[in-house]
């Protein structure tokens, strides 16, 4: 077993309602969950692979394939709609040259959108990994990209 | 922002300022740990406090039911995932006042005898994880200062917006998909690991707190019959001051625009993406409260520039992506709504087609499993009732 997955339900346990804990913990070492870790966290919590996998498909912050090591979730929601998203999306494409849903060939970013993120009177917004971007421009968000290696 | 504007929301006769004031949390947990629960629960019927997630549901019962339910292991789970596009009240509140949220979680556990709770966070505010472990930490020590036996786990979701209804919340707090379950039985009689569970909302546990502390004599005299209290709204869309209010419930929309709107408000969204659509022409007979358009906080303002097809748009397409497909009427139904108003927009259907899609809306308040599919009719038929030519041509 992965010596990752062992260290996370070595505090978790492996009760059935921990999975989501262990996923999630594994998400945020790794940004995804690869067929191997699913195939590990079934043995330990004991139940099949298949069942692991259905839980984590249904969640749209578990990936279960790969992903850059930075993950940009902009905002596509009504409110950030309104306030420019569109502009923003078109600066980060051209900046990083992908499209969304891509990842970057040096694996640095993903660029995804997501649902309202709770920041609706200080749109448009996105999260980088943890982190909250509001108020964006096309200026604002390209130098935020900067921050992440 | 606009200083003249938040001059007049300052000074208007329903704001008020319960939420984010000062509590000394020390003295609140000793007089909360003294009180019997059957006091507690009492307060909370009189007080005419109900849910703020946006159900409604009057929490002195549900207390009450979870107390008088069978079994000695119960729990208590503070709904935090906060997903309803417009809201973002939950946060700020737990980001300032999380003490007072513990608190609440704390008063409920002794009036309905449950020893563990959790909150359920949305992933999307993983960012404040690291806090809020901190002070729920903090608050375990003062709980075992005071002998009292009762622990709270944080908990994060993973982004999906049905995981805020209370049964979703509760098969993803299991460790399951966060597919709904059938209601009957609720999960006061069984909820968490099939044992009888209270689930409130972030500021629902506020204000018992406010209630239990301040007497039911202050709550009562905010707000109107129905819709006793104040509330946190959420302000967002076309409004020069955009941001976060408590206000006390029963306020009229129209009083509510002139405070926030941009003098060309044209519509205003109340209750989210899962609300209602009310048109410039209703402001005024509108009362934002349970005896009116209810909301779990979101009020989304848009002015004449906004074409009402894009904004039915956007809300069908949240619709579609946050369905969890368990249910056919939800699960197609979103997704034919969402086609159906692209081809009467492009005119490959012809304008009365829109009356098919409304009869499918209808169908599916009635026949979805969840709140979720059930929903999806307010705004598309209020939209659609108010802004039938934008939508068509
Ligand atoms: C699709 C859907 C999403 C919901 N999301 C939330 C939410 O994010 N937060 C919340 O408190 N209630 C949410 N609710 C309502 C909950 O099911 C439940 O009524 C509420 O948490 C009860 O707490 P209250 O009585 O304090 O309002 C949602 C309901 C539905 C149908
Ligand atoms: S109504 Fe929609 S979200 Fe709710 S159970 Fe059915 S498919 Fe899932
Ligand atoms: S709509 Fe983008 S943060 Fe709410």
């Amino acid at each position: 077993m992965n010596t990752d997955i062992q260290e996370i339900i070595s505090k978790t346990g492996t009760e059935r309602n921990r999975l989501l804990p262990v996923m999630q913990e594994v998400i945020s070492r790794n940004n995804y969950l690869s067929e191997t870790a699913m195939r590990d966290i079934a043995k330990a919590f004991d139940i099949s692979a298949a069942e692991v996998y259905g839980v984590a498909t249904f969640y749209s912050f578990i990936d279960v394939s790969r992903l850059g090591r930075n993950v940009i979730r902009i905002c596509k929601t009504i409110s950030c709609d309104l306030k420019g998203k569109t502009d923003i999306i078109n600066a980060i494409e051209k900046h990083l040259r992908i499209k969304l849903g891509e990842t970057t060939p040096d694996q640095k970013f993903t660029f995804l959108q997501t649902n309202c993120i709770g920041w609706c009177h200080q749109s448009p917004a996105m999260i980088i990994n943890d982190k909250v971007y509001t108020e964006l421009t096309p200026e604002k968000a390209i130098v935020a990209l900067e921050e992440w290696e | 922002m606009d200083n003249r504007k938040i001059n007049d929301i300052e000074k208007y006769k329903k704001r008020v300022h319960l939420m984010f004031s000062e509590l000394d949390i020390k003295a609140a947990l000793r007089e909360i740990n003294a009180l019997a629960p059957e006091l507690i629960i009492t307060e909370l019927i009189t007080s005419g406090l109900r849910g703020r997630g946006g159900a409604g549901f009057p929490t002195g019962k549900k207390w009450e039911m979870v107390s008088e339910a069978e079994g000695t292991e119960k729990y208590i789970v503070c709904n935090a995932d906060e997903g309803e596009p417009g809201t973002f009240k939950d946060r700020e509140i737990l980001q300032k006042q999380a003490a007072k949220v513990l608190l609440g979680m704390t008063a409920c556990s002794k009036a309905v005898g449950a020893r563990k709770g959790f909150i359920y966070l949305r992933g999307e505010y993983s960012y404040m994880r690291k806090d809020l472990s901190a002070q729920i930490e903090a608050f375990h020590k003062l709980l075992n200062d005071f002998k009292i036996d009762f622990s709270i786990e944080l908990r994060m979701g993973s982004g999906a917006y049905v995981c805020g209804e209370e049964t979703s919340l509760l098969e993803s707090l299991e460790g399951r998909r966060g597919e709904a379950r059938n209601k009957p039985p609720y999960p006061v009689t069984e909820g968490f690991m099939g044992k009888p569970t209270v689930v409130n909302n972030v500021e629902t546990l506020v204000y018992a707190v406010y209630i239990i502390l301040e007497g039911t004599d202050s709550f009562i005299q905010m707000g109107t019959k129905s819709s006793r209290g104040a509330k946190v709204f959420c302000v967002s869309g076309d409004t020069p001051v955009p941001g976060i209010y408590e206000l006390e419930l029963g306020m009229k929309l129209s009083d509510f625009v002139d405070l926030f709107g941009d003098d060309d408000t044209k519509a205003v969204q109340v209750g989210g993406v899962s609300g209602y659509c009310v048109p410039r022409k209703n402001f005024s007979k509108t009362i934002i409260g349970f005896e009116g358009v209810p909301t779990g906080g979101s009020m989304m303002l848009f002015n004449s520039s906004r074409s009402m097809y894009n904004v039915l748009h956007d809300y069908l397409e949240f619709f579609s992506e946050e369905s969890c497909g368990q249910c056919t009427p939800c699960r197609i139904g979103c997704q034919q709504l969402l086609k159906g108003i692209e081809q009467v927009k492009r005119g490959t259907k012809h304008s009365s087609y829109l009356d098919n899609l409304r009869e499918i809306a209808e169908t599916m308040s009635i026949a979805s499993k969840c709140g979720l599919g059930q929903s999806v009719a307010h705004p598309f038929i209020s939209t659609t009732d108010y802004f039938k030519e934008e939508i068509i041509y």
